[in-house]
């Protein structure tokens, strides 16, 4: 009797035993932390009189009001748009052009392409702070070998650094460095299309157009969905290129990207509180937006399968 | 000779210290004023800095002055100026700042109000008269307490090509009018070049040039602070450079960049207000010009006046974790006056000191090498030193200052309103005040 129920316990209690060491480290590094800039977001710092000598600084609670006045911000809703308008370029045109290269290197008739296939990823193994600034020196008027050739041709030179043309640089630094990894990610995926489908279709009288637009884009649905939301979130997260370009210009401030806000109230102007509130509401949107893609993407998919 | 026979005696008194130490008697007979670490034993301390070979200056402590006091200070190496601010203040929450940093005059007060570095006057009071009043003045808020030693300063100057300007036949401007004039006759001359350019990326080059006009950005009366960014005196600076600006005279684009560097080196920029550190700035930025640049003081607002502003510059302070503080302080002290450490921090730092004595000795009595043709640089240094004007910083030096870049940086870029910039910074300036909960006088 006493046996049988240890031994039932002991398997009862095998798969808590086994989730330990995960959880644990999970709430020490991931739920902690992020508890702990939560509870932050709700304080706010409370200074008496001159604010010198000891005893002058105190954490209060401050409720909601780091997050209305973080919702209320017009730098912090300028930035989202800002960041927007930056991903409405990056996005598209990343993964276009990364299926465009998947689909070639997959293609019979290429050449080299092993070679290729690692000349379009190597950017994406340049960290970015490194590329932003390579790319700013291109982009700098006096120091660019781009504007002496455009100069000596007497062609027009457009100030890359300014307005509109500021987010086409801002997003060629992202395109340049993300294709290849979007490109790897859908390649991979064509990869481990059975090659009997191709036969059939062949056999069906079908073009290697048709079969690209019919066979392969369909089949590598789920790849892109996960690129494309990939894509999403390291949108929404965007700073080093901006920050790297802040220096060169005045048209990059230094709240140009909603996280540079946040790294501008936590770095600059040492205000943690309202720096982590507006982080949860970044965080909160960016889950928001995935998320929703995510579903709408899957219900899609479910309802194709039905079909 | 008073000087010989002064110095003959302290070296009796000295060897008559020595010889108490080694008859193993106590050591607070050498005179020093604190008694805490006399009864402590040996003491280990921590120093936060940004100062190039640090390190090395460190090591004439610890093996001088702190072997006998047996106080060893170690560096620990940190980024410059606001970044180390931020890190000073994250490690104060914990409990764990180092017991030494160095601060900028401007976080000083950033500092204080976080409770983050000690009053250390009665360790280091007695050294007021090694500074200039309006040096020290940053280091005590004004107050009875004393927050850190300076340690340097950045008197601001005029840097100009000297061949150029002859080439140009341009006149070194003494006031901000013949600045004006100056930067329009090279337009009409040069069309391609630029007298100078409106920074701005780095806030202390505007903050020093307001204060050469006589602004007082944060004072206070009674319990309450008092924001004056955008005083007349301020506005008078803004416009000035807005004026310059908007009328294509000077260019707008930020310095520190790869272009800046190349417009400085190929003489398509050929004057630079600055600082005293200026040299050594302009030995990276434009190799090629060395030696055909020339040092003046900064252009006046009227005839009469000789003031300057500063800009950077910085101190050593003692933080409230420090559980040695008047040793931290004897470090501080001794760092910051004594003559072989200040000679070191010049050679191996290449800092400009706030000591008034070290200004014209050791390292500074041959001019830098870039400014080998001004043979009088730091005699001249020194003097225009002596001009500085009284700064006043206040708590959220750090918000000013953020708002400053984001505000002309776009004011520059759109050749706009640069006094419309300025009541953006001081708002910006009072509603962080105000929401920390200071007392803000209207």
């Amino acid at each position: 009797m006493t046996s049988a129920s240890r031994k039932a316990y002991g398997v009862k209690g095998a798969p808590y035993a086994f989730l330990l060491p995960a959880t644990t480290l999970f709430l020490l590094f991931f739920a902690l932390p992020i508890g702990y800039a939560v509870w932050l977001s709700f304080h706010k710092v409370k200074v008496s009189g001159l604010g010198l000598g000891s005893g002058a600084r105190k954490e209060v609670w401050a409720g909601l009001e780091n997050y209305t006045d973080a919702l209320g911000d017009s730098e912090l809703i300028s930035g989202a748009l800002r960041v927007l308008g930056y991903g409405c370029i990056v996005v598209p045109v990343m993964l276009g052009l990364a299926l465009l290269f998947a689909l070639m290197l997959d293609s019979e008739k290429v050449r080299l392409a092993p070679f290729t296939r690692l000349a379009i990823f190597l950017p994406y193994a340049i960290p970015g702070v490194v590329a932003a600034l390579l790319w700013g020196f291109l982009y700098l008027p006096d120091v660019s070998p781009f504007y002496y050739v455009l100069e000596k041709l007497g062609l027009p030179q457009p100030d890359l650094l300014d307005g509109g043309p500021l987010y086409l640089a801002l997003s060629n630094i992202a395109v340049w460095g993300g294709t290849g990894f979007n490109m790897i990610v859908i390649y991979t995926s064509l990869q481990a299309i059975p090659v009997e489908v191709y036969a059939a279709a062949r056999l069906d009288g079908a073009t290697p157009l048709q079969i690209a637009l019919r066979i392969k884009i369909p089949m590598v649905a789920p790849s892109l969905v996960l690129t494309f939301f990939f894509s999403i979130i390291a949108t929404l997260q965007v700073f080093n290129e901006p920050t790297t370009l802040k220096p060169l210009t005045n048209s990059v401030s230094t709240t140009w990207s909603p996280l540079m806000k946040v790294y501008q109230d936590a770095f600059g102007k040492g205000d943690i509180y309202a720096a982590a509130a507006q982080a949860t509401i970044i965080a909160l949107a960016t889950l928001l937006l995935s998320f929703g893609f995510l579903r709408a993407a899957n219900r899609r998919n479910k309802q194709e399968a039905a079909r | 000779m008073p000087i010989t026979q002064r110095r003959r005696l302290i070296f009796r008194s000295a060897a008559v210290c020595v010889s108490v130490a080694l008859g193993a008697t106590a050591l607070t007979a050498c005179g020093s004023e604190d008694d805490s670490e006399a009864e402590s034993g040996p003491v280990s301390l921590t120093y936060w800095t940004w100062t190039p070979g640090m390190d090395k200056v460190v090591d004439l402590w610890n093996k001088g002055p702190g072997k006998q006091d047996q106080i060893t200070v170690t560096v620990k190496k940190q980024a410059s100026g606001d970044t180390l601010v931020t890190k000073i203040l994250t490690a104060h929450k914990a409990g764990k700042a180092p017991d030494l940093v160095q601060a900028e005059y401007q976080a000083l007060p950033t500092l204080v109000s976080n409770d983050a570095v000690a009053d250390i006057a009665g360790e280091v009071g007695d050294a007021k008269g090694k500074f200039a009043d309006g040096v020290w003045q940053q280091t005590t808020l004004g107050t009875d307490a004393v927050y850190a030693v300076p340690q340097d300063i950045g008197p601001m100057m005029f840097y100009y090509r000297e061949d150029l300007f002859k080439k140009y036949g341009l006149k070194v401007p003494a006031t901000w009018d013949e600045f004006a004039e100056t930067a329009r006759a090279l337009k009409k001359k040069a069309p391609d070049t630029d007298l100078t350019t409106f920074s701005a990326n780095d806030s202390g080059l505007f903050a020093g040039l307001a204060q050469q006009a006589g602004a007082k950005w944060w004072t206070t009366s009674g319990e309450k602070w008092q924001v004056g960014i955008d005083d007349a005196a301020s506005e008078k600076v803004a416009k000035f450079w807005g004026g310059l600006v908007k009328e294509g005279a000077i260019d707008n684009q930020p310095m520190y960049t790869p272009a800046w560097n190349k417009a400085l080196n190929t003489g398509k920029q050929i004057a630079w207000v600055s600082a005293v550190w200026a040299p050594g700035t302009l030995t990276t930025a434009a190799p090629d010009t060395k030696g055909k640049w020339a040092m003046a003081p900064l252009p006046q607002w009227s005839d009469s006046d000789d003031v300057t502003g500063s800009w950077g510059g910085s101190s050593t302070a003692v933080t409230t974790d420090s559980t040695h503080k008047a040793a931290a302080a004897k470090f501080a002290a001794w760092l910051n006056t004594d003559g072989d450490a200040l000679n070191a921090l010049a050679k191996e730092g290449g800092i400009y000191p706030a000591s008034t004595s070290a200004q014209l000795s050791g390292a500074f009595t041959t001019p830098p090498d870039y400014f080998s043709n001004q043979p009088d640089f730091y005699k001249q240094a020194a003097e225009i030193a002596e001009t500085t004007a009284p700064s006043a910083w206040g708590p959220n030096v750090n918000v000013a200052y953020t708002t400053f870049k984001d505000a002309f940086g776009k004011a520059a870029k759109d050749k706009s309103d640069f006094a419309a910039a300025l009541k953006s910074m001081q708002d910006d300036t009072v509603a962080d005040l105000k929401k920390q909960g200071f007392e803000v006088a209207e």
